[in-house]
């Protein structure tokens, strides 16, 4: 039997595109119809965001709605929190799915709030059980997985990245997206948007389907010689510098993402957004390739469920091998440029 | 200035956890302050530091979360706060969001609630934005950089760390933030912390002297597992040179069909 | 009989443990291996204080009591034993010296500096010809006016190339019919004309460290440089040692833990013979001992760190624990060598520095022999303490921090 379930997707996008994860929420969204039913609706905010409603019928949106309204050309949480929560009001939706993005995750919060409900962060899996949502979730930095149930509705949740399969896209399921109006002033909101500055250039690590990482070991080229003037620690980022550069290039080539340890990060030689772990990103790219990372415990909390892992270290006993599905023992400033030439000529780059 | 700072009490990162019996354990390992409200912690003195005032560390938890407060307290601190109640026990994210916000209330005159990123054991990462809500603050969240701070202007500015690199908001007074590492390594308590909070009486705030209900929580965790053992087998690649390995490598990842 | 560590002192632990494994650990095999002492350890050490941990606060110090000193020590040279090092000289044979022996003019001139980290302190007592037979040191203090001239060369002295202040014996009477009596204490400041100084490499051990060789030729400072007075230059070298030897002491035992610890690991990972070798006998009883030599080691210098606080002399005692705890070090890291097998044997694993680092404890601040001699003499009633004109400060909370 058709339950009239609604079920609500914040699609999350940055400057008029849609971030290939919430693409995925319409694959979460499917798992949860075919246990209970329900229809999709997708909401997106922002300028830009009318297209990318639209593009939502692709993936399977029934109805899709967006507000670009001037007071929403930047993401606040505030009146974006309120505008979907208006909306989920209105519709009476029994789920609320976002992305487990910086923006998804707190608008989960805030909207559960406002909805009298609760939030189940980071689901990896769904099922339905008695009719409500069960979202498994790791906790313990993945060390162990923990059921969570809302008891109220909007059951609220937020998926992780790569966690379900985004539908393919297709262009023939299309709808007409609904305007809304913003549901708060311009002078109502508590907070202004200055600007914006670029992070490193390149594909974000949480969206990264491929990430090579650099460790502490990167620095330790004795083969090159650090231009003269610069003490000791200069030097030594001088060096875990030219070691990322060859970190950087593989990960072009491959088009993936760059990722550092703790180690390397604390080091100074690369800057936090890069850092992979518990204390940094938690990421599961289809390939992880580590050099020189001896594999901490930490470490592994942020990259263990990656698919296939790929370590380079000159430690045979370094712990992150029993996670790799191949590695290799031995000298990265030789192997990775080696690699680096090896997929360029066998990708025909 | 008045801040507060939200911090937890959990076991120790490098513990090992596993479920027995049903029930969570981590054998003998310490419970420490959660590391990233170190980071929380360390934001708000820094602020302190700039502009006077004092910081309050709260939270919510058991009697053995006064070590956790006592940590705080030692690494400058001014005052920590302890709330308890039997009623609290099993409390969802946003049932511990109404507490917070009473106590914040309570305290009263705040101008910041800082708090770390997340819990190191249930990852939830929702707390702070529910609290915020709750008391109808604005919340700046991942926050890497606090700019600036004017209490009498009633504003504060920061740098917070998003997907696409770096977002510059101000924001008006008072607001939580959601601290990330970049904002400062967390400082060691210092020595003349370590005696001020080893002497520290710690009071409790039960929900009476909150002045609220037992607040209902909405989200049940009906099971905790250990995660599916991976039996992964592990390939070691040899070679006469590093194109040799590469080579081989090359084949091998695409053998897997992750590219 | 109260066996617990206060709330205050598992604080100190924790403390001083996170900055040696935070900020030492990731890089000091590297430094072992170029035999240089990393830059950032002195004045990190110096910054947070710990390089003036149990001297007053009016002192420049940070107030702590001396068991926070061992519980420091020990944490430290769990790490590596150039950190423990260092705290053995500026803060045992140095600064506590001052504590002890300065007149206040001194401490304001010597140990405040020192307690704030902003001078850094070292002991020179041995000499190339010298060592266990301290009443044989050759170095000459002549008085001319106002001051001493200093000639001499001392070796083997921990921070030489990197102290500012160096606790010098020398021996002002040369006739002295007991040589003991004819040696005197001075504070030299290494900046003066007519020191030269210079590293030792080639250490068996403590590689991440600086170890040295101070000369003075001609040096003169002035009279208000003397420690104590004329001829007490050898009772005031002992009891230094008794703050040295207790540091030495503490750190052994974290070096004991360290062996099991990493031991420990190491057994519950390796497999042979199909199971981990945690589960065969001769392994179980390699950690076996590895406990009781900690556990020993332990309360040996707790209880010195007790009776310091409580202002009861305690040479015996800081004697007994040096010795036990050097002495069980040096067998721990070899058993844990043992235990790794062949990965303990090389450099990719600590424990062969663990091993290389305990030698050095087992001859310096009194060799294991002279220790044996010490306890036998006692025993014997061969040897009795004579109370000293200036003893060490007990701890008084009052006093060492307003």
């Amino acid at each position: 039997m058709m339950s009239e379930a609604k079920i609500l997707i914040y699609i999350d996008q940055f400057q008029g595109h849609a971030l290939p994860t919430s693409w995925e929420l319409f694959g979460a969204a499917q798992s949860i119809q075919a246990q209970m039913g329900g229809s999709v609706l997708a909401i997106a905010l922002g300028s830009g965001s009318q297209a990318v409603a639209q593009e939502a019928f692709h993936y399977g949106a029934e109805q899709a709605f967006f507000c670009a309204a001037s007071s929403l050309e930047d993401y606040r949480p505030e009146p974006y929190a309120t505008q979907i929560s208006k909306l989920a009001r209105e519709q009476g939706v029994s789920v609320l799915l976002f992305p487990t993005t910086t923006r998804g995750r707190e608008l989960a919060s805030l909207c559960s709030i406002d909805l009298g409900s609760g939030v189940m962060p980071d689901a990896i899996a769904l099922e339905v059980n008695d009719g409500r949502i069960v979202a498994t979730r790791p906790v313990y930095a993945g060390k162990l997985l923990s059921k969570a149930v809302c008891q109220v509705d909007p059951q609220i949740i937020t998926i992780r990245v790569r966690a379900f399969k985004a539908p393919a896209a297709d262009a023939s399921r299309s709808g007409s997206p609904i305007s809304l109006d913003a549901a708060m002033s311009d002078a109502e909101i508590l907070t202004r948007v200055e600007g914006y500055s670029a992070a490193q250039a390149g594909v974000s690590l949480t969206d990264a389907s491929v990430i090579v990482s650099g460790g502490r070991g990167v620095s330790n080229n004795p083969s090159l010689t650090p231009p003269s003037g610069l003490d000791e620690k200069q030097a030594e980022v001088w060096r875990a510098q030219q070691g990322f550069n060859l970190i950087r290039d593989l990960a072009s080539v491959l088009g993936g993402a760059v990722g550092a340890s703790r180690a390397a990060v604390d080091a100074g030689y690369i800057p936090y957004e890069h850092q992979v772990g518990q204390t940094g990103k938690v990421v599961s790219p289809d390939l992880y390739i580590a050099c020189g990372i001896s594999g901490a415990i930490q470490h592994q909390a942020g990259m263990r469920s990656s698919k296939v892992i790929v370590a380079i270290n000159k430690d045979a006993e370094a712990p992150i091998f029993k996670l790799a599905r191949f590695g290799v023992v031995g000298d990265l400033f030789t192997l990775v440029p080696a690699l680096t030439e090896a997929f360029r000529k066998r990708l025909g780059k | 200035m008045k801040s507060v700072v939200c911090i937890k009490q959990v076991p120790d990162s490098a513990a090992k956890v596993v479920v027995e019996g049903g029930q969570v354990t981590w054998g003998d390992a310490p419970l420490v302050l959660n590391p990233w409200d170190e980071y929380a912690v360390e934001a708000a003195l820094v602020q302190n530091e700039a502009h006077g005032g004092e910081v309050i560390a709260i939270s919510m938890g058991g009697e053995s979360a006064k070590e956790a407060l006592k940590t705080a307290l030692a690494m400058g601190c001014h005052q920590a706060i302890l709330i308890s109640d039997a009623a609290l026990v099993g409390a969802d994210s946003q049932a511990i969001a109404r507490v917070l916000a009473a106590a914040i209330k309570k305290i009263g005159d705040v101008d910041l609630a800082f708090f770390g990123r997340q819990a190191i054991d249930g990852d939830m990462g929702v707390t702070y934005a529910q609290t915020a809500r709750l008391l109808g603050w604005p919340v700046l969240s991942y926050v890497s950089v606090i700019h600036e701070v004017d209490a009498a202007a009633r504003k504060v500015k920061v740098e917070r760390s998003i997907e696409e690199g770096r977002q510059i908001v101000e924001s008006k007074l008072p607001a939580v933030l959601s601290v990330s590492k970049d904002i400062g390594e967390p400082r060691y308590p210092s020595f003349m912390g370590i005696r001020k909070a080893s002497r520290a009486e710690i009071p409790t705030w039960s929900l009476s002297d909150l002045g609220i209900e037992p607040p209902a929580s909405v989200v049940r965790w009906p099971e905790i597992m250990n995660p599916p053992t991976r039996e992964i087998t592990t390939e070691m690649i040899s070679g006469e040179s590093p194109q040799e390995i590469a080579e081989k490598l090359v084949e091998k990842i695409l053998e897997e069909k992750v590219l | 009989m109260d066996f617990a560590l206060t709330e205050e002192h598992l604080m100190v632990q924790k403390m001083v443990r996170d900055f040696a494994q935070k900020e030492v650990k990731p890089i000091i095999k590297e430094y072992d291996r170029k035999q240089e002492m990393a830059p950032h350890i002195l004045p990190r050490m110096g910054e947070l204080g710990i390089l003036g941990i149990c001297i007053p606060v009016r002192y420049g110090g940070q107030g702590m009591d001396y068991i926070s000193l061992g519980l420091a020590c020990e944490e430290l040279e769990a790490v590596d034993s150039t950190l423990r090092v260092v705290m053995s000289v500026h803060m045992g044979l140095n600064s506590m010296g001052l504590l002890q022996w300065g007149s206040e003019e001194q401490k304001q001139r010597f140990l405040v500096p020192q307690a704030r980290g902003e001078k850094i302190g070292c002991f020179g007592l041995t000499e190339p010809g010298a060592g266990s037979d301290v009443a044989g040191i050759q170095s000459s203090a002549r008085r001319d006016g106002d001051s001493y001239v200093i000639n001499g060369e001392k070796m083997w002295i921990s921070l030489a190339t990197k102290a500012h202040h160096c606790l010098w014996v020398a021996r002002t009477n040369p006739n002295a019919p007991d040589p003991h009596d004819g040696l005197s204490a001075f504070m030299v400041e290494l900046d003066r004309p007519g020191v030269t100084r210079g590293d030792i490499h080639g250490k068996l051990g403590v590689r991440a460290g600086s170890t040295g060789w101070i000369s003075l030729q001609d040096v003169r400072i002035p009279a208000e440089n003397r420690l104590g007075e004329e001829g007490e230059g050898f009772k005031i070298a002992m009891s230094c040692l008794d703050n040295g030897r207790y540091t030495v002491a503490a750190g052994a035992t974290g070096l004991i833990r360290a062996c099991l610890e990493a031991s420990v690991a190491y057994a519950l990972e390796r497999k042979a013979f199909g199971r981990e070798i945690a589960k065969f006998q001769l392994i179980q009883q390699k950690i076996a001992h590895m406990v009781k030599s900690y556990e020993a080691a332990r309360l040996l210098y707790l209880r010195v760190g007790w009776m310091k606080n409580q202002g009861i002399r305690n040479t015996r005692e800081t004697s007994l624990a040096k010795w036990f705890a050097t002495d069980a070090s040096f067998e721990a890291a070899s058993e844990a060598i043992q235990i790794h097998g062949a990965y303990g044997y090389s450099d990719e694993y600590d424990v062969e520095r663990y091993l290389r680092n305990s030698k050095g404890a087992v001859i310096y601040e009194g060799t294991s022999e002279i220790h044996q001699l010490i306890q036998a003499g006692y025993q014997l009633g061969l040897r009795e303490d004579a109370p000293l004109r200036c003893e060490l400060p007990a701890y008084q909370a009052e006093f060492w921090q307003s």
